[in-house]
């Protein structure tokens, strides 16, 4: 199935985002590239730049991951998420609705969050991607991933990995988040489960955890 | 508990130090870092990706398959046909024919290339309109229940009797991490198996009896799974032929569904439609219950729904018609059959107290002990708690929200029950000498915290922290384990390794009773030591003591089923609903939710809270979303997939309130489990929420905008 274009940039900047609902009332399945053009800009922009025709066959791209530069050979239909976890073994991003509604597959490209089911690999070229994995290196839990543990907002954790990531990006946003705020500017990921009572305790205490952590940083620094 | 004086007994209220407390999952870390693998996430060397070509209709025969196109493409390794010509496909989403690719591209192409030739037949999709299903001969009737007689009771003019028609409809399961398998061959007759399963212990058998194999040399492995909710039982079909292309591929291969495969074809919750007369005395007492009932799940027949449910009303007599469909088979789904028929009954008792002007929760306190087991006095209790954390005196009010304005507040209420004896369990601790334990069972944690409470239990009865104890589950080479279903495995696996701890700790202590001077039985494990009852100034370390084991390990083995009843069955619950309705758009939206369970002795109060504001949230979802919608025209499913199948999102949901019934009179009935029974009230509760605040019946779940103003329209009772 020919993937659509970056449709998948999820969170505008500044401003609560857009609810999963709201998100569908307005757009229908066919979304408008209206909505979000603001957001991808920036990557389409890249797109331009590596313009010209590739494919159907393989192509060589050339990724940056959490820090390090990845070479592969892949058609380009192939989606950044599938190219992390087929190709790369980097399996944190999951990949659930495969078509921008569920946010299990959420990463940051170039500090912003984006369903990796939706952006094809060739076009994250240029572009620094970051997954969940880079926020537990060396063993070391990201405050957001401490909150999901101690508010217990998971079960079978399968949509986990997309929440935190989703959350990480919200707090770049909203560092003193209400309810209202987690709960609108999450509305872009699902659980299953229903882990969304320990979700909505886990943001607001990551928020203080991180502006104390920030503050505390600067006394000291 | 009938034995006294056992070793292996709960400790006592006093002396627990973690069971009951609230603990965080011991996996935690490893999830929310994503770092657990689950079987999506497992890539073995040279691995091939499976792709399956799925009927496109509801009921045809095949005539012809041809696969030369797809056998020649590149990166194509094997292509096996699962159904072929003369088969009869009875529902959209069959599986026909899977091919095995060096990438998922190349094996996507591979499908597209199968041609097939069908021979259509009949089909039928929906089962709503029961008349019409008659007479296309698609039913078949289940046994008549008959208890006192009903006809007699309703015709006692002291008796008030409601007459209503109430409706469930079809669901999916929607696990987020899809159905399926990694299948490696690791010998000529062995296999290596990666499957999202709940039954660790029991898919190595379907897999050696389909392929011929001994099942001592199939290996399952199932660290995580994304999801099962009574779904994930089964190697299944695509299972199989997984295993089969990497046989002839000889290579592993890895198959899990699409996501619109996994919800047309890999788990549906059959539906139930009633129409039912319920009689009661004017002061509320129930008397007389009559009822006929239909649904479907799929081309089988699927269980009869236990209405009336939990009030065993003297009188009744249940009449339950199976239609069969085209719609795909059914897979027990959280509480089976039990959350249909809470909608089916404690609705109707809802309608009966409205027209009795009666406030429905205390027509269920009046009822209560229609419940069997004698459960009324916790109904009773639970009752009471519910009313205090949903205001219910504050907020509920007579039939119809008579405050001005378009929006519209109710509350509702309903009650459940459900088993969740311990299910065959055997769990292996080993001590070693140098004080590490770890404990082995072939179990799996879907995500409800298994592996938290094995380690708590472990620790409580070995007096150390939790951090102490190693748990290794989630693969079939520990000792077998039943499958998680039935709310059947927090009583299994914590009886077991408390049995095995016990016994472990018994060679501990006698190791270290003559150097301390003091008989093994008047020892006892607490706070990482090992002490004399009573007297602290005897003890040694754990570590110091683990090394009077010399060279020697302790490996013990605990059993459930086993000596000493750790456990029992039988839970019951409460759920209230608290919404809001727009009368003029027809949206519900979610005020309150308020669970109240009780499950015996709490292991992990944290986890076990969890699964109740889970199951309020999956009650939402099913309460006010879900639906699969199955296409008269084309025979197929609308929604198959996550937009248009719609689940409850973070903001959906409302305030939540969960209260555990603990202490006396709970606690003594040993473990009990718990993942089903709370997410079986909501959606009755949210259907006489909703009718409290509207004035009128909407009959039929899930309660979307359209059937809202519907039901505002026709009108009714007021």
């Amino acid at each position: 199935m020919k993937k659509e274009k970056l449709r998948s940039r999820k969170k505008e900047e500044g401003n609560e985002g857009f609810n999963r609902r709201d998100f569908l009332k307005g757009a229908g399945v066919a979304v408008s590239g209206g909505i979000l053009a603001g957001e991808t800009q920036a990557v389409a922009q890249a797109a331009e730049e590596t313009s010209g025709v590739q494919g159907p066959g393989e192509t060589p791209v050339t990724l940056r991951v959490n820090g390090e530069t990845k070479h592969l050979n892949i058609e380009p239909r192939v989606t950044l998420l599938d190219a992390l976890r087929d190709r790369l073994d980097t399996t944190g991003a999951k990949r659930v609705c495969d078509r921008a509604t569920c946010g299990a597959c959420t990463m940051l490209v170039d500090d912003r969050p984006v369903y990796g089911c939706t952006v094809l690999a060739i076009e994250a070229q240029g572009h620094e991607v970051t997954t969940i994995e880079h926020f537990s290196q060396g063993g070391k839990l990201h405050p957001m991933m401490q909150a999901f543990v101690d508010h217990d907002a998971q079960q079978c954790g399968f949509c986990t990995p997309g929440f935190v990531m989703a959350c990480i990006a919200f707090l770049k946003t909203h560092h003193n988040p209400t309810l209202e705020d987690v709960e609108k500017g999450l509305g872009g990921n699902l659980c299953r489960c229903g882990t969304y009572e320990g979700i909505r305790h886990a943001v607001l205490q990551a928020a203080k955890t991180m502006t104390a952590e920030k503050e505390g940083g600067l006394a000291n620094g | 508990m009938a034995e006294t004086n056992c070793k292996y007994e709960w400790p006592a209220a006093g002396d627990r130090h973690l069971i009951g407390t609230r603990i965080s999952r011991i996996d935690g870390p490893a999830k929310a870092s994503g770092r657990a693998k689950y079987t999506l996430d497992v890539n073995l060397p040279g691995m091939l990706f499976g792709k399956c070509l799925r009927s496109p209709y509801a009921h045809v025969k095949i005539t012809a398959v041809d696969t030369s196109a797809a056998e020649k493409m590149p990166g194509v390794k094997a292509v096996r046909v699962i159904q072929g010509p003369g088969k009869e496909i009875q529902w959209a989403g069959d599986e026909i024919v899977e091919v095995a690719a060096a990438s998922e591209e190349a094996a996507e192409d591979a499908v597209r290339a199968v041609k097939v030739e069908y021979q259509q037949l009949p089909f039928l999709v929906n089962e709503a309109d029961f008349d019409k299903d008659k007479s296309a001969g698609r039913t078949k009737p289940a046994a008549e229940l008959k208890v006192g007689d009903a006809d007699k009771a309703f015709a006692d003019p002291e008796v008030v009797s409601y007459e209503g028609e109430y409706g469930i409809p079809v669901m999916v399961h929607c696990c987020l991490e899809p159905h399926g398998h990694v299948v490696e061959w690791v010998g000529p007759q062995s296999i290596r198996t990666f499957s999202s399963t709940q039954g660790v212990s029991a898919v190595p058998g379907q897999f050696a009896e389909a392929l011929s194999i001994p099942a001592n040399n199939v290996e399952t492995i199932c660290r995580y799974i994304g999801g099962g909710f009574g779904s994930k039982f089964q190697m299944d079909r695509w299972g199989l032929s997984t295993a089969q292309l990497a046989k002839d591929a000889k290579k592993p291969v890895k198959y899990l569904l699409d996501r619109d495969a996994e919800l047309e074809v890999a788990g549906c919750r059959p539906s139930g439609f009633v129409k039912v007369k319920v009689g009661a005395k004017k002061d509320g007492t129930l008397v007389a219950w009559q009822s006929d009932c239909w649904g479907t799940g799929g081309p089988s027949p699927s269980g009869v729904l236990p209405i009336p449910y939990v009030l065993d009303i003297p009188n009744r007599t249940r009449r339950h018609t199976f239609i069969l469909t085209n719609i795909g088979p059914a897979r027990a789904w959280r509480a089976p059959n039990h959350p249909q028929a809470a909608a089916l009954t404690m609705t109707a008792v809802d309608d009966l107290a409205a027209k009795l002007n009666m406030d429905p929760l205390q027509m269920l306190m009046k009822n209560a002990d229609l419940a069997s087991e004698n459960r009324g006095k916790v109904y009773k209790e639970e009752l009471q708690k519910a009313a205090e954390l949903s205001e219910w005196s504050k907020y509920w009010h007579p039939r119809g929200d008579k405050a001005s304005g378009h929006i519209k507040r109710g509350l509702g209420v309903s009650m459940h029950t459900w088993g969740g004896r311990g299910h065959n369990s055997n769990c292996q601790i080993t001590i070693q000498p140098d004080g590490s334990v770890t404990a082995e069972l072939g179990s799996q944690d879907l995500g409800t915290g298994t592996r938290t409470v094995i380690a708590i239990v472990a620790a409580e009865t070995l007096g150390l922290p939790v951090e102490a104890v190693t748990v290794k589950i989630g693969d079939s080479h520990y000792p077998y384990d039943g499958p998680s279903g039935g709310s059947t495995t927090v009583g299994g696996v914590s009886a077991s390794t408390r049995r095995a701890s016990v016994d472990a700790l018994q060679q501990v202590l006698a190791a270290v009773a003559p150097g301390l001077g003091v008989p093994a039985d008047q020892l006892v494990a607490v706070g990482g030591k090992i002490q004399a009852k009573g007297d602290a100034s005897k003890s040694i370390s754990w570590k110091q003591a683990c090394r009077k084991l010399g060279v020697k390990s302790v490996q013990t083995h605990g059993k459930n089923p086993g000596q000493c009843s750790l456990g029992s069955s039988g839970v019951g619950g409460v759920g209230v609903a608290d919404v809001s309705v727009d009368t003029e758009t027809g949206q519900v939206k979610i005020n309150r939710m308020v669970a109240v369970q009780d499950c015996g002795l709490i292991i992990d109060l944290k986890t076990a809270e969890s699964q109740c504001y889970g199951a309020l949230i999956m009650g939402v979802s099913y309460g006010l979303f879900e639906e699969k919608l199955m296409d008269n025209a084309t025979g197929r499913m609308l929604n198959p997939n996550m937009e248009f199948y719609k689940i409850a999102g973070i903001g959906d949901v409302g305030e939540l309130k969960v209260h555990m019934m603990t202490g006396p009179g709970y606690d003594e009935r040993g473990v009990i489990g718990l993942g089903e029974p709370p997410v079986i009230s909501p959606g009755a509760a949210i259907s006489n929420a909703v009718a409290n605040a509207i004035g009128v019946r909407v009959p039929n779940l899930p309660f979307t905008p359209d059937k809202v103003l519907a039901a505002l329209a026709k009108g009714g009772m007021a």
